[in-house]
């Protein structure tokens, strides 16, 4: 490694493995005969980024080309669509991605392009970067013109900062409890955000803690058990990478609770990767950044920024859509990078 | 430095005595030590100082951190990219810490 060319190779390598790693994770996970084999899978992974489509029936995901995306179902009544994003860290300026702003932008206009307009959107934290004012108030007026007007909000550890989340509160912790932990309804869909980013014990990972684990055993108590679940929140509520605190200390609390459940799906962020796991009858899936990548689990020395040749950084950026079919049982999952042609 | 029982010049004389020592301790005192933070790590993780040693944590990722003492001896604003934050130690001990924004990463001084 005498000069940059090797440098930028590698940092491309990395890039590639860790396409790579993603699409056998999803593929590990799929026991059905669906038309796509792993050689193929990669070869669309390769074209679209991060772009894939992902359908859950009974606890079982099936992944499908992009190319098959056109002929899947598009709106219909009884259909539920949202869009989550994540991790926008406004106010973020170094050289993973001088232009936060303007990815964010981009984003917006991806979810505006969209065939189904979203119903709300869920921002899954880390709305600023360092819990200043004029960071949130970027992000709350590029959202403004997106499509979808309401947005649920849970924070990451970046909108807490100094306060314990008391800004984060007054901005968008109206009708919540606790430090921001809530729940709602859409279409017989009960969506669920909780918050693991407050009271981080030294050593440990995310914390739900005792009181909004109480809370959540009595805010799902009348719920039918064939009632969807979509529970959202920052940290990933498995164990992505404990190594790097990539995980919530309690969160097999909150997952036994939701063990009689028919459909479970967990959105988080804070990786700045997309990754899917199906564990029973719950998908996990955490999403993209709008604004910078991080490196796959271990494939660095820490999970700091990652920085991609400037023509690769949208491929690695992107948002997520939910389509809820009612009737169904499914959730449909389509990761999207920022990309032009994607 | 107590002395419940002494007489009350003598206190006066001992107290001055003390205060003198103070300041004398002050012009000599220890060099600073410097933690880096890096990689989310603090580099070196441990570290031993004698008394009166004064620390700086200097933050050189691109995503801020914080020095939190887990007793709550001490504990910096959010330290982004370049920033510091100094800690003096006065008392003798062993005093762990963490980053409460990533608390995976946690360091220790021992000081003698």
């Amino acid at each position: 490694m005498s000069n940059d060319e090797p440098k930028e190779r590698a940092d491309r390598a990395m890039f590639n493995d860790q396409h790579e790693a993603r699409a056998e994770r999803a593929m590990s996970n799929d026991g059905h005969d669906d038309g796509v084999d792993r050689r193929g899978f990669l070869k669309c992974m390769a074209w679209a980024g991060t772009g894939a489509f992902f359908m859950v029936e009974g606890g079982i995901l099936k992944s499908y080309s992009l190319s098959k995306l056109p002929g899947l179902p598009t709106a219909s009544a009884g259909t539920l669509s949202f869009v989550q994003i994540s991790d926008s860290h406004m106010g973020f300026n170094k050289a993973a991605n001088p232009d936060v702003v303007g990815t964010l932008k981009t984003a917006v206009d991806r979810i505006n392009a969209l065939p189904t307009a979203p119903e709300f959107m869920l921002h899954t934290g880390d709305i600023s970067h360092l819990s200043k004012p004029e960071e949130f108030d970027t992000l709350d007026q590029i959202l403004k013109s997106a499509r979808a007007k309401d947005v649920f909000f849970v924070p990451g550890e970046h909108d807490v900062l100094e306060d314990e989340g008391a800004q984060y509160l007054e901005r968008y912790g109206k009708g919540t409890k606790g430090s921001g932990w809530h729940s709602f309804d859409k279409k017989g869909v009960h969506f669920i955000g909780l918050v693991n980013v407050l009271n981080l014990k030294a050593g440990g990972l995310g914390t739900l803690g005792a009181e909004q684990l109480a809370w959540l055993k009595d805010d799902i108590r009348h719920l039918k058990h064939s009632t969807p679940v979509v529970v959202f929140a920052h940290i990933p509520l498995w164990s992505v990478y404990p190594d790097w605190g990539w995980g919530t200390e309690d969160a097999a609390q909150a997952l036994a609770l939701l063990k009689p459940f028919g459909s479970v799906t967990v959105l988080n962020g804070h990786i700045h990767q997309t990754m899917q796991k199906i564990e029973g009858n719950v998908t996990f899936h955490t999403a993209s950044s709008t604004a910078f990548p991080q490196p796959a689990p271990g494939a660095a020395d820490s999970p700091g920024p990652m920085k991609v040749p400037a023509d690769r950084l949208r491929s690695v950026l992107g948002i997520t859509d939910v389509t809820y079919l009612r009737g169904k049982h499914a959730l449909g999952i389509i990761d999207s990078s920022l990309e032009e042609n994607s | 430095m107590k002395r419940h029982h002494m007489g009350t010049a003598a206190g006066i004389v001992l107290f001055v005595a003390l205060c003198a020592g103070l300041t004398a301790a002050e012009q000599s005192k220890p060099p600073a030590t410097e933690v880096k933070i890096d990689n989310f790590s603090f580099s070196p993780a441990e570290l031993r100082v004698p008394v009166g040693a004064t620390i700086t944590w200097t933050n050189r990722d691109d995503i801020p951190h914080t020095v939190v003492s887990t007793d709550k001896v001490f504990k910096s604003k959010v330290l982004d990219t370049d920033e510091k934050y100094s800690f003096t130690f006065g008392t003798a001990g062993t005093y762990t810490y963490f980053c409460s924004i990533h608390p995976k990463m946690t360091g220790k001084v021992i000081v003698q």
